[in-house]
């Protein structure tokens, strides 16, 4: 009769129900083991180079981070600096590591962790990977909120953060009914964004022509992002959103992945596709309007973190933890360009822009050309 | 090894807005066969696909799978037995076709659980069964067409459920693939006695494949049977407002449309 | 008025068409509007001044702190003027070479370009002649199109608005990064970041309007000729070659004098978003689509809209102002909005 049927009934042949081997052949017939191994391996391969790939970037931001605690107009040793980060004493390093550098060096990596998770859930929640928050008008409403709550407002840090957040899940949700028409339909949604952002970074500047005169630090902070005179009280409510937000977006990666085959499929597939919707932006929000709130919008590192942790891991695997890492090492590295590498002092949002820009451009380039866009 | 499953829908509304589409529709899909839905366009073949499904609540009467409704079960419950390979899907870009179809997976896989053999094995059963173990690795934006459907029906397949609805898997292929991709899902019915409901828009094609064929119109069933029962040149009239000629296809013995236009027909309309 | 060209279908000819009656009430009624707004424009600022002095300071006296601060408002008024017209017409321009209901200087980003060029060459070169740097900006402001337009076309389906929207913004955003770079460099020279990512009409003189002048004329006479092909244009590349329109060079001239348009009103005023955008739709409401009739419509209502922001911009927060940039972005992007919306999400 039929060949390999398991007892148990587990889903492991396939043997024809009811057919003797003399029926007309059917293409349906036992899996060769080889098929199975194929797949497995093809599966494993994969999964390992997103595993050395995450480890390589992990290592990399350790690098960068204790670079950036030993760079700086005096130079101290890994020795003195981990000293210091152990809370040790060190004469004039307890100063310049702890107090200055220390604070500046996490918030970097903080906020560059929140843009990368942000960025890349909006992009795969979008399916476009040109519909980043900082385009579409998340960050330019944090970033519109927190200048106005600090330059008008003249609030403390907490307040801020909390405003900054709910200004951008208001413009997020303000974007959704905006574009809501019998349904929402990507396209029009996107370009509600930037129309949206468009209101937004003027408000901005207004708010900001309104302080007292036109301070440029004040401006840099809020109109391309600046971690200039950073310190542990912008940190720490980074850390909070990361640590609270973080494992929600995790939890709904596995879905996430899913919706990325379209809503019917998704669906079909049994994701709860509103749900999982609705969660996973009021965390992305979330993480990008605290650390908007803290460093402002720092330039494409949401659009761009993605994009290159795609390009790393390639395709078919979750890019949140990824792209992430990529986010904290741009802004790392270009903060440690803008500040040392260059004549003047540049701060962070110009550096990533002005370095991003051409990987921006190839990047639409590549997916117009791939005809990915809606 | 597949259970059989019944599929009814009673008294039926469905509607976008303020357009009622279906109206009181009264179907029962027979369980293990091939099924196919024809109709004129925009009479609510998709849309009744989809409120089958559970994509698309009812304003009236139920959708029952095995004398539960469909839109109170849970949906990864739901998607572990009754599977919907929808009109346009989207493939994310650049992946491989052997992780496509391992999307079809995760109905039965929990948020924390991991890969387990039996999913790598459901994987490799359905590259095998349409044929595309071959192009595993290969980015699904690289494919043609016609195999390019057959991966989507892969990962239909690795879902491992008892009942597939299809929404116009043939349309936007050349005839050699849709033939191609009709012979797969019978054998998928014929190997495992899934039962199959899928929208065609090649009456002819209905009904060579179809076990049981149903015909909408006006929101409802107008004709549901066997083709040979279904297509016949009244139906045809009513459905799809057009002349033609009923004859029986010398190829498969099923009944063969002709359609009658304007020009280049010898015989009259007759009616 | 001249018979139409032929369209392909009824309607499309009976929309290219408005009865000449209700045209030309319209261009008394948008007329008389900038009017106004120009005397709003004298009148009305930080300080309310009487008719004798602006009646006596139009006439070039400065005598006062009344007459003085009306002699400065006539530059200013005068810019915003002719400023408000070459972004009306450039944006009308624009929408028609594209096809596309969401083009605008802005919004492409080639305002942004201008800018980068303009202050590069202000901070490098140590330009500092309106004149020289109308080049620059005219420049900045082709490069940028070519490259938006390019980007925006790859893959299907072309120039969707779409693509070349998001192209626009992504450039838009990295060009502000450059310009900030360029400026923060070399702060003193350049006039700080301000003038340049926000657009205004503060900084208006006789003598910067004199200097960009000719390329404004040059600019608006290019558009005018541009007009009937436009139409023909409009119907879609391959009809307009079947009606004997020479499609490259059309588009080639329509679109370079968008850009000389764009470069020189920026290279004064600084990037003024959004008004390239909302007035040819405002326009096409009252005048149909018909682009003879469409870009001097476009010139004026640009020039009242610009005008009205700048006023607008004045009393709103007396004694201080918004900078028109600001205006015309908070207005024009909820109008932005209200475009998308209304198109079917296939046309788009």
């Amino acid at each position: 009769m039929s060949t390999t049927r398991s007892t148990d009934g587990a889903p492991g042949s396939i043997a024809p129900v009811g057919e003797t081997p003399e029926t007309p052949p059917s293409i349906l017939t036992k899996a060769p083991a080889t098929t199975g191994e194929a797949v497995a391996r093809g599966r494993r391969r994969r999964a390992r180079r997103r595993l050395v790939v995450m480890l390589v970037l992990a290592t990399l931001v350790v690098v960068v981070y204790l670079a950036s605690l030993m760079i700086g107009k005096t130079f101290y040793p890994v020795s003195d600096v981990l000293r210091v980060v152990a809370g040790d004493d060190v004469a004039g390093a307890s100063f310049t590591v702890g107090r200055l550098r220390l604070p500046r060096a996490s918030l970097a990596v903080l906020a560059g962790l929140c843009f990368g998770l942000g960025g890349v859930t909006f992009q795969t929640m979008l399916r476009n990977p040109l519909a980043s928050p900082d385009i579409i008008g998340i960050s330019s409403g944090a970033s519109a909120a927190a200048a106005f709550a600090i330059v008008t407002l003249s609030l403390g840090t907490r307040a801020v953060s909390i405003i900054a957040i709910l200004a951008g899940l208001a413009v997020a949700i303000l974007i959704y009914l905006l574009s809501y028409k019998g349904g929402v339909a990507g396209t029009r949604l996107i370009l509600i964004g930037i129309g949206v952002a468009a209101m937004l970074d003027s408000l901005t500047a207004y708010v900001l022509s309104r302080a007292a005169e036109w301070d440029l630090q004040a401006a840099q902070r809020w109109l391309t992002g600046s971690l200039n005179g950073a310190g542990w009280a912008q940190a720490v409510p980074v850390l909070v959103a990361l640590v609270v937000l973080t494992p929600v977006l995790l939890s709904q990666s596995r879905n996430l992945s899913v919706t990325q085959l379209g809503d019917d499929t998704a669906s079909a597939l049994g994701v709860r596709v509103d749900r999982t919707r609705l969660v996973v932006i009021v965390a992305a929000v979330g993480l990008i309007a605290f650390a908007t709130a803290a460093a402002g919008p720092i330039a494409f590192v949401a659009f761009l973190s993605g994009p290159i942790a795609a390009r790393l891991v390639g395709p078919g695997g979750s890019l949140l933890i990824p792209a992430g890492l990529v986010g904290a090492l741009l802004v790392l590295v270009a903060d440690l360009v803008g500040q040392y590498a260059l004549g003047t002092r540049f701060p962070v949002g110009v550096v990533t822009g002005v370095l991003g820009a051409p990987y921006l451009v190839y990047l639409i380039v590549r997916t117009n050309r791939a005809g990915s866009s809606l | 090894m597949t259970t059989t499953h019944t599929l009814v829908a009673e008294n039926l509304v469905l509607g976008y807005g303020d357009r009622t589409v279906i109206d009181g529709l009264d179907l029962l899909v027979p369980p293990g066969q091939v099924t196919a839905i024809v109709g004129a366009n925009a009479c609510g073949k998709s849309t009744l696909l989809r409120s089958m499904s559970r994509l698309l609540s009812p304003r009236g009467g139920q959708v029952l799978l095995d004398g539960k409704q469909v839109h109170k079960t849970p949906a990864k419950q739901l998607a572990r037995t009754l599977g919907l390979l929808p009109q346009s899907p989207v493939a994310p870009e650049g992946i491989t076709v052997a992780d496509l179809v391992g999307r079809g997976r995760h109905p039965h896989q929990g948020m924390l659980s991991r890969w387990s053999a039996a999913d790598d094995a459901a994987v490799a059963e359905a590259l095998d069964a349409t044929e595309t173990a071959g192009l595993a690795d290969r980015p699904v934006d690289e494919l043609s067409g016609g195999q390019r459907q057959r991966v989507w029906i892969a990962m239909a397949l690795a879902q491992q459920t008892d009942v597939l609805l299809l929404d116009e898997p043939t349309t936007f292929l050349d005839v050699s693939h849709q033939v191609e991709v009709l012979d797969l899902l019978t054998d998928l019915n014929h190997a495992r006695g899934t039962t199959i409901v899928m929208v065609l828009h090649d009456l002819n094609l209905a009904a060579r494949y179809a076990d049981h064929l149903v015909a909408l119109a006006d929101g409802r069933v107008h004709a549901a049977g066997t083709p040979a029962e279904v297509l016949t040149e009244s139906t045809v009239k009513t459905v799809f407002g057009l002349d033609n000629q009923v004859i029986v296809d010398p190829t498969s013995g099923k009944p063969l449309m002709l359609p009658i236009g304007r020009h280049h027909v010898t015989v009259t309309p007759r009616g | 008025m001249p018979s139409t060209p032929a369209g392909p279908t009824a309607s499309g000819a009976a929309a290219l068409r408005r009865p000449r009656r209700v045209r030309a009430l319209w261009l008394l009624v948008v007329l008389a509007v900038l009017l106004l707004l120009v005397v709003a424009s004298v009148m009305v600022g930080s300080r309310g001044v009487g008719w004798s002095d602006a009646v006596a300071a139009l006439g070039g006296s400065t005598e006062g702190f009344d007459r003085a601060a009306v002699a400065k408002r006539i530059p200013r008024t005068l810019l915003a003027v002719v400023a408000g017209a070459a972004l009306g017409v450039s944006g009308a321009l624009m929408q028609g070479v594209t096809r596309n209901p969401l083009a605008d200087p802005g919004i492409l980003g080639i305002n942004m370009g201008a800018s980068l060029a303009v202050v590069t060459g202000l901070a490098y070169f140590g330009l500092t002649a309106a004149s020289s740097y109308v080049w620059l900006a005219i420049g900045g402001a082709a490069v940028t199109a070519v490259f938006v337009y390019t980007v925006g076309s790859l893959g299907r389906g072309g120039a969707t608005p779409l693509k070349l929207a998001l192209a626009g913004a992504a450039t838009s955003a990295a060009l502000a990064s450059f310009v900030s770079a360029v400026v923060l460099g070399r702060n003193d020279v350049a006039g700080g970041v301000r003038s340049w990512q926000i657009g205004g009409v503060g900084g208006g003189t006789y003598d910067s309007i004199s200097q960009v002048a000719p390329f404004l004329v040059v600019g608006f006479v290019l558009a005018l000729a541009s007009a009937r092909s436009l139409n023909s244009l409009a119907l879609g590349d391959d009809l307009a070659a079947g009606l004997g329109e020479r499609v490259a060079i059309a588009r080639g001239v329509a679109a370079l004098s968008a850009v000389v348009l764009c470069g020189a009103a920026t290279a004064v005023t600084g990037p003024i978003g959004f008004v390239g955008l909302v007035v040819p739709h405002a326009c096409r409401l009252l005048v149909g689509v018909d682009h003879r009739w469409l870009l001097p419509f476009s010139a004026l209502v640009g020039a009242a809209l610009l005008t009205g922001a700048d006023v607008l911009g004045r009393i709103a927060t007396r004694p201080s102002e918004v900078d028109v940039g600001i205006v015309t972005a908070l207005v024009g992007a909820p109008f932005f909005i209200y475009i998308v919306r209304r198109q079917k999400v296939r046309a788009l």
